[in-house]
């Protein structure tokens, strides 16, 4: 027994146990801030322990009350997952101190920080299982808080998004529980690394087909894959800036990252079929995104757009299915979570200065404060993949695996649309910065960032900022990065190399 | 409403559901019963109190903050994970130890985690019956 691989509980033990303690001194909100920062800060520090751990020592597994596998519940932290951990974990802290600066007094009063809390164990347990029921609990935990997340203020747009959000989820919801239910009936398991194993001597191909559709469903709900991504921009918009930040960085992620784990390590060689599908799937993604984006004139709804066309280019690179376009498929993961979760913390900036997201009053702002406007700049052009900035490496990637599959004419897709992001992000530069205000909407909007005393600006400011230097060093320092990704992808496609940590070897 | 009956005979009911409910705590592990229906009894016993005694007194005896109860639960929950860990093994091991003692018998970290869920129970539910009381209050 090594006592090392005890560690990967520390991403879902700590959270709770801050969740706790929140609940305790509910009635003193700075209590709970100096909890939720100190135990953000501990979680990054573990999830880059865990993380630096996996790539010196290989892969660390846990069989929660000693239960051998596949009988009991396994944790699992192979690179894919570490890498994951220390995404969300870096999410985790930015929002928190982010919140700080703008999350209004009843919100805090009404749990916001134990529901923040909740979320992170949810999506972090997400990461970790290396159980197909299980998965679908802490989908459950991390759904349920960010339910409670959507609505609490109560507004009638927010009601309105989250009647929509919620009636998908809880739908593919009951997809995910009866494709569990049918996949255990034929391997009578739901382990992932025992599904593996067997998965490809069972008799019935037809069946494992249709739960691997059924999978594909319900985790492209999740991820908002075309033809399932309509939900997103009609529920995202409407929570406050942190709480829609770490919806778009981090739960459309945890989709994609279930498609990856499911149709690379549980059900190898199903992928033939799904991959095409999925090929198809990715290119509609990445068009019906950005074009939707596009036409948008309120910042929140273009970014959520985005949100769904940048997907498109994740699932693209699962479909191509080689080592490389794997690579850059969770290279693009990492990219995306950080620019995206910036522009949504950006959004909430210029919100802040021109007191509206709506991009026809907006303006201005790089006028006023040409500092906001360098940092919208790396991130959007980050995001549209513009060298050196960790977007182009992440594109490059992709688009290098796509030409070398022979996939032309979604490899153009991609680049078309890369044009196209480019274009919308301009288009807020020219609206929100480049412009000037129109004087009637400037005449009765308070610039409430000026009103904002020196620790409220740097706590709205820090998190912006060192998430772009994250773009920033994610592009300079690409190789050695992207190295993990490449070896992160080959431990996906050797099933062999998850099974037998777990399992131990073949009698 | 106020009916004498129910008033006396909710203080002698009170002390016989708690009663049972530790009871069936502590049946748990192995026969019908645990942390989940005791909490659920024992609040049961709170309710009935609120409603022959009204939500005032409910409270009162209590003394205690609904919230408390549903950290204190979720706490010892999360601690009985632990001693699994300190003994070598993997986390949420069980820890047995046999006391020895008739009808306790065997002690282990599943009850205190059964105990937490106990707590937790006791607390969400009474959150939501008192929440419900609110208007009973004017």
């Amino acid at each position: 027994m090594n006592q090392i691989n005890q560690i990967i509980i520390i991403p879902v033990l700590l959270p709770l146990a801050s969740a706790i303690a929140m609940i305790f001194f509910r009635r003193s909100v700075p209590l709970q801030r100096i909890i939720g920062l100190v135990s953000s800060t501990l979680m990054l520090a573990a999830a880059v322990w865990i993380l630096g751990a996996v790539i010196s020592g290989g892969m660390l597994t846990m069989q929660a009350g000693g239960w051998r596998a596949p009988f009991g519940i396994t944790l699992v932290a192979d690179l894919l997952s570490a890498v994951m951990i220390a995404a969300s974990a870096l999410i985790g802290l930015t929002t928190v101190i982010y919140s700080f600066a703008v999350i209004d007094k009843e919100r805090e009063k009404f749990f916001y920080y134990p529901l923040l809390q909740l979320l992170m164990m949810g999506i972090n347990g997400a990461f970790l299982t290396g159980d197909v029921f299980n998965l679908y609990v802490w989908f459950e935990v991390m759904l349920i808080s960010s339910f409670v997340l959507l609505v609490l203020g109560g507004t009638p747009a927010q009601l309105e998004g989250a009647i929509k959000y919620v009636t998908i989820n809880l739908l593919s919801s009951s997809v995910f529980l009866a494709a569990a239910g049918i996949l255990y009936g034929i391997a009578g398991t739901l382990n992932m690394a025992d599904l593996a194993r067997i998965s490809p001597q069972l008799e019935q191909k037809e069946l494992l087909a249709i739960v691997s559709i059924l999978f594909m469903i319900t985790f492209g709900v999740k991820a908002a894959v075309f033809p399932f991504f309509f939900w997103l921009p009609a529920s995202y918009h409407t929570p406050p800036i942190p709480v829609a930040a770490i919806f778009s960085g981090l739960l459309t992620k945890v989709g994609v990252y279930a498609l990856i784990r499911f149709f690379t390590t549980v059900f190898p060689h199903e992928s033939g079929f799904i991959n095409g599908v999925l090929l198809v799937a990715s290119a509609l993604t990445m068009l019906i995104g950005v074009l939707g984006a596009v036409a948008q004139y309120d910042i929140r709804k273009l970014l959520s757009f985005h949100i769904v066309s940048q997907i498109g280019y994740m699932i693209f690179g699962l479909a191509l299915h080689s080592p490389l376009a794997i690579a850059g498929a969770l290279f693009y993961i990492v990219h995306n979570i950080i620019a995206k979760t910036n522009l949504f913390y950006i959004s909430g900036m210029i919100e802040r200065i021109t007191g509206t997201f709506d991009l026809k009053k907006s303006g201005g702002v790089y006028a006023r404060y040409p500092f906001v406007a360098v940092l919208f700049l790396v991130s959007a052009l980050a995001l549209a993949g513009i060298p050196p900035l960790s977007g182009f490496w992440a594109k490059f990637v992709v688009i290098k695996a796509g030409l070398g599959a022979e996939e032309y004419i979604v490899t153009g897709v991609a680049i078309f649309v890369s044009l196209l992001t480019l274009f919308s992000m301009m288009k807020i530069w020219n609206e929100a910065f480049w412009k000037e205000q129109p004087q009637t909407v400037a005449a009765d909007a308070p610039n409430r960032y000026a009103s904002m005393g020196t620790a409220g600006k740097l706590m709205l400011v820090s998190p912006v900022i060192l998430l772009a230097l994250a773009s920033i060093l994610f592009g300079i320092f690409f190789e050695p990065v992207f190295r993990i990704a490449e070896s992160a992808a080959v431990q996906l496609l050797d099933p062999e190399s998850y099974i037998t940590p777990i399992l131990g070897r073949k009698e | 409403m106020y009916s004498i009956i129910l008033a006396t005979a909710s203080k002698y009911l009170l002390l016989l559901l708690q009663m049972f409910s530790v009871f069936l705590l502590f049946r748990g592990h192995n026969e019908p019963g645990g942390g989940f229906v005791g909490g659920l009894v024992a609040a049961a016993a709170y309710a009935l109190y609120f409603i022959a005694n009204g939500i005032g007194k409910a409270e009162k005896l209590l003394a205690i903050d609904p919230f408390h109860l549903i950290s204190a639960g979720l706490l010892l929950a999360l601690s009985s994970t632990l001693p699994g860990l300190a003994a070598g093994g993997d986390v949420m091991t069980g820890i047995w130890i046999d006391t020895g003692i008739p009808l306790l018998g065997k002690v282990g970290t599943p009850l205190v985690f059964d105990t937490g869920v106990y707590f937790l129970v006791l607390g969400i539910t009474l959150k939501i019956i008192f929440s419900l009381a609110e208007e009973d209050r004017q």
